[in-house]
Parts: structure tokens; sequence; C-alpha cells
């Protein structure tokens, strides 16, 4: 079983699970930020790796991807600063989420070779598509016992979200709606209800976090209502943007969501 | 519609290495319609109908096949031009949007939203949307905005709501970022009108396909001109490289058909200002296709520069990126400078201000090695009008 696996299995429901662009808001924040994160309760920390062109997010991640880039930040010196996370960090899922063109210029086999060997458990790479995962991807991430996580959207049709659910042994990332990261919901609450109940409904073998659009106790609460928990992105990175101490802003809007 | 064989992308989108559907979740189910349906939609003897009488009689197809004598002389070649610049909204960017537009409305979609550089691609997506009654958003970098004032005012006029793009550089690639976003966050009502031969797959192949009717009227216009279908050269200028899909598309499978794709180099290729995907790319991904792209040893996406707002785009479409990995055709990149000689010139030997995207490809046409006994076709994309302010100061610098 793997760190992600053990965390659900360990809780059951509820599971707050943070995203945060490394190198942000000052390239060496990343560590720091992960260390406050796992104690002041996060069950999982996804760390994103900048993207010049990040399609799938909205303005907030997009704007701490630039200033994340323009302060440094690059995949060396990513794995450079988590090479000793596991001392500090043990037990919480790490994830690395991104975009796939850095990855292919790093090389995918010596990515997941370094994320392997700083102990990230997990990947998020939403424009790697299902097939090429399958095809290329789904050995080399076996070998290092990386843990793909794909998004599933309302528009997702059943029979991909079954197909999904085979290929992946840790969660399914629900997108709650329409949208990039951090926008504002524009459906209404009865048709995300059924979605999500739809979802259930369908006994998957993995729990569900969902996100796009969580970023307070009560988006979050609503959220864990219809599964294993959620997931807080750009409303973290909102928290942090000139915040003068990064760690404290962070275990403060940590504490806001689960207290 | 005729088609071609070896330079046809494969069921997965692929030219080649290149191409394919690199999107996210959200995109999927959107670009999978698409996908299972525009090849069906296309050779519907209903679309086919509406699509060819829409070229004729709204934007003015057949376009000429002009014998250009003194710009001939002037290479010691025989030169034709297409004449592409008198389309309708004065560039070949509106064959694409009067296709897309009846794809859309095939597939019950009441929202279009495009993405423009210049502007062209936004006017010829603003124009249809009119004819046809429907909403229409079109995603601007903010630069872009400010130095092609006449085309938002124009796209306004045409009742397209013109959105100013503030991320990033704030140029082309960002208003496609944007653009894709809209998609992301209107997955069922909205139809996303690409405006050259980039992004996931079909899309692609669906705009070399509507953009093809360049090459099939040159192969008719020189069979009546000249007596033979084939010409030695066909030379076009290419940024996402709509315009060269279209006017190379029947001659892929032509040997014989040298085809030349002119880049932009802007201030000249080591100089750090450049858009000559094909010399400084590298395979990657943007925009949802794996092709040649400018980008950094990280793989972040790099801006480039050329003094032509339709050709500063980092990629080249995966087609192009793979006619030039096989050799198919032959890549020249032209400097600011040479594209602003070669519009003087068109203008004083032909009477025609050509764009000034187009003008590369004719400031190509010495070094292309054609001789007395060739037929040159040079695919005159579109008309200088929208340049006007950039010509008149070169034209003062030089005096």
């Amino acid at each position: 079983m793997n760190r992600i696996q053990q965390a659900f299995q360990k809780k059951g429901k509820d599971l707050l699970n943070i995203y945060f662009t490394a190198g942000y808001p000052t390239l060496d924040a990343t560590v720091p930020l992960i260390q406050t994160l796992a104690a002041a309760g996060a069950d999982l920390i996804e760390i994103g790796m900048p993207f010049s062109d990040p399609l799938a997010d909205g303005p907030v991640i997009q704007q701490s991807s630039t200033a994340a880039l323009a302060n440094g930040m690059n995949m060396r010196v990513l794995f450079r600063q988590l090479q000793d996370i596991r001392q500090t960090v043990p037990d919480t899922p790490l994830l690395l989420m991104g975009y796939l063109n850095p990855v292919m210029q790093f090389g995918v086999e010596n990515f997941c070779r370094q994320a392997a060997e700083a102990g990230v458990d997990g990947i998020i790479l939403p424009d790697l598509p299902l097939d090429d995962y399958v095809n290329e991807y789904q050995e080399i991430f076996r070998r290092h016992n990386l843990k793909p996580v794909f998004l599933i959207t309302p528009q997702t049709s059943e029979a991909r979200i079954r197909r999904i659910d085979e290929l992946t042994d840790s969660f399914l990332y629900l997108v709650s709606g329409p949208g990039t990261t951090g926008g504002q919901n524009t459906q209404s609450e009865g048709v995300q209800e059924a979605y999500f109940e739809r979802i259930a409904a369908m006994n998957l073998r993995n729990p569900r976090l969902i996100g796009f659009g969580i970023g307070d106790k009560a988006s979050f609460a609503r959220a864990c209502s219809y599964a294993e928990g959620a997931i807080i992105g750009s409303a973290f990175i909102r928290a942090l943007e000139g915040a003068e101490d990064a760690p404290a802003a962070a275990k403060a809007f940590v504490s806001s969501v689960l207290h | 519609m005729a088609t071609t064989s070896a330079f046809q992308p494969n069921a997965r989108g692929y030219y080649g290495e290149f191409g394919g559907a690199f999107i996210p979740e959200m995109l999927y189910p959107n670009v999978e319609e698409l996908r299972e349906q525009y090849l069906t939609i296309l050779a519907d003897p209903d679309f086919q109908r509406d699509y060819q009488q829409l070229l004729r009689d709204f934007v003015g197809r057949p376009t000429p096949l002009f014998e250009a004598k003194r710009l001939s002389a002037r290479y010691g070649t025989r030169i034709f031009l297409k004449r592409e610049d008198l389309c309708h909204t004065g560039a070949h960017k509106v064959n694409n949007t009067v296709g897309q537009i009846l794809l859309a409305q095939r597939l019950g979609k009441t929202r279009i939203i495009a993405e423009t550089g210049a502007g062209q691609h936004g006017v010829a997506t603003a124009t249809v949307c009119a004819l046809m009654g429907m909403e229409c958003i079109v995603y601007m970098g903010k630069t872009d905005t400010e130095r092609q004032r006449p085309n938002v005012e124009r796209m306004r006029l045409l009742g397209a709501e013109v959105r100013p793009v503030t991320s990033g550089s704030q140029t082309l690639k960002d208003a496609t970022n944007e653009a894709i976003r809209d998609w992301i966050s209107n997955p069922v009502d909205t139809h996303y009108i690409i405006g050259s031969v980039v992004g996931p797959h079909p899309y692609p192949d669906l705009v070399a396909r509507l953009q093809a009717i360049i090459s099939e009227e040159i192969r008719k216009q020189l069979l009546e001109k000249v007596g033979r279908e084939l010409p030695d050269y066909v030379v076009a200028c290419v940024g996402g490289g709509s315009n060269a899909a279209g006017a190379f598309y029947h001659f892929l499978d032509e040997p014989s058909v040298k085809l030349i794709a002119v880049e932009a180099a802007g201030k000249g290729i080591k100089s750090g200002h450049s858009a000559a995907t094909s010399v400084l790319g590298k395979p990657g991904i943007i925009h949802g296709s794996r092709t040649l792209l400018m980008q950094d040893e990280d793989g972040q996406i790099t801006e480039p520069y050329s003094l032509s707002a339709g050709l500063d785009y980092p990629g080249i479409g995966p087609l192009h990126a793979f006619l030039g990995a096989s050799g198919r055709a032959r890549f020249i990149s032209i400097e600011d400078e040479p594209a602003l000689r070669a519009v003087a010139e068109l203008s004083r030997l032909e009477g025609i201000i050509p764009a000034l995207e187009t003008a590369h490809a004719l400031a190509a046409l010495d070094q292309i090695g054609a001789g007395p006994e060739d037929i040159v076709v040079l695919n005159l994309s579109g008309r200088g009008d929208k340049d006007l302010d950039t010509y008149l100061k070169y034209a003062e610098q030089m005096h």
C-alpha cells in the first residue's frame, strides 16, 4: 500500500488536500510550506510545478506560476529542494502536479526517478492523454512506484470513468464543474449534487477528492459530504499573496478550513 | 474534396511524431465530439453545398491566379500569385471560418469563441458569426489590441465582443490559452474556431481541409493558363501555417512540386528576437499538440518576435513540423527588413500591397532557386491595409 492509500485508509473521510505552486511566494518557500501544511493538518499535499502556459488554471495559479518562474523555479531546483523532505515530513502523501511539456523536456524517466528518490507518491499531469499514459508512461511510473491521478469532469462518460478508475491506485480527482481552477461555479447546486451522487453511486475502487472552486470551511465541508475529501488550491495561494510570513499564513489558512 | 494519402494524420492525429491531442480532461468530450463528427460533416453533401455556395457568393471564390509579369522579370522565373488577398475580409482566414461556422451549426453550438493575433482571424470569425446570427467572443492579447486597433474596431462593428488578454506576454499565444480556458468553462454550447492548423487533433486536419480550396483552385487555374496542373514551386509564409497548409494540400503527394515554407526570422535567427520555429524550436507540446515550439531548456514556452503580428507564434502546425522533418518542405527564414522591402517591391511592380506576413514569402523568392522555365505559385495570403502604419513608419525611417 502506498502513502496515498494509507492516508485514505487511516482517515476515511474529510481529507484535505492542499495545492501550492513550488517557488511561490519565494523560491525557498517550497520546503517550509510543505512542513507547515503537514503539521497544520493537510492530509495530502500537491506541489505545483510552474509552467508558462497552464491551460487548465485560472488567473490565481497562472500568476503564482509566473512569479515562481521569475523567482528561478525549475525542475532541477525543485528536486534539489525536495531531496531531504522525507526526513521532516515522513508520512504525508506528496504529489507533483504540472503540465507535460516541462516533464518531457526534463525526460520522463529522469523525472520519475528523481521524484521517487525524493519520496514523491503521485503525479498529476492534466494534459497527459490517457492512451499516451497507458502506452508510454505507465511502465515507467510503475517501476518508480509513482501513482497517477486523473481528472474527471461532469462531462466524462461512465465508460471513461470506469477506465480511469481501473488505471488508478490513489484517488480520483473530481473537477467540481465547468471551468478552470479557482473559478466560481456557475452551475446550480442541484446539477452539481446530481453529478457527485452519480459518481458516488458508481461504486468505484478509488476514493474521490473534489477540486476546483473549493476555498473555505463551508465549501470544504459541502464537498466532503459527497466525497472522501477535497482539494484547495487557488484560495490557498491567495492567502499566501503578499504574506510576510508564508508558513504562518499557511498555518492560519488550514486552521480556518478545518476548525 | 480529394484527399492525399502520405501526409494525412493517422487515427490519433499524428503526422509522423507530430500532432496528437494533449488536452485536459475538461476538453476531452468537446474535442472527442469534434473528432468523431468532422469528417462525416465535411463529406455531407448538404454541408458541401452550403460551404461551396458561401465560398462563391460571400467570400468571392475562386480567387484569381494572377501571372505577375514584372515580378517574374525581376526574379528571372515565371511567378503566379494566388490572390487570397481578394477574399472577403482581406485574407485566406475566412475560408476556414466559413467552414467552421457551418460545422458549429451542425454540432448544435450557439456560441463561438476565437483567438486572434493580428486580428485577421478575429475579423473573419466575427464576420461569419454576424452572417449566421451567432454570439461571438474573440480573445486578443492586450498588446495586439493596441497595435492592431482598426481590426478591433472592425470586430466590434460586426457585433463581436473583443476580450483583451492580460495574462503572460499578452499576444497570440496567450489569446489562444484564454480561448481554450473559455472552452473549458463553456463545454456544452460553445464551439472554438481555431484560426490555424494548430491545436489538438482534429483541428490541424480540419483547418487544412477547409483551406485546401486554395490548392484545389490553383491546380485547375494553372491547367487553364499553362496547360499543366503542377507548378515547380509553391511558396507560402508560415506562422501557425494555415495558408501554407491550404496552398500545399493538393500538392503534398506530388513530389515534383517543391514546397517552400517561409518563416519570420524577426531581427535575425540568433538575435533572440525571432519567430523561426523550424530553426529555433524543439519538439514539445503547445496548445494541445506535439510539434516544434520555441522553448527554454526547462520546457517553458518562450515569446517569439516578428514585426508581423500574424507570424509571431512560438509553434508551427504539426503537419508543417512533419513536412520539415521529412524533407518534404524546405523552410526559409526572412527577417523584418527584407520583408518590408518586398512590400514596396510588389506594390510598385504589380500594384498590389501585400500583408506583412505574405511579404516574408515574397522576400524568399530570390532564395528558392527557380529558373526561367520554372513555374512558381506564391500564395498571396492577405492584403496590406492592416499594416499601413508599420509601412509608413518604415518609409519614414528610410528617408
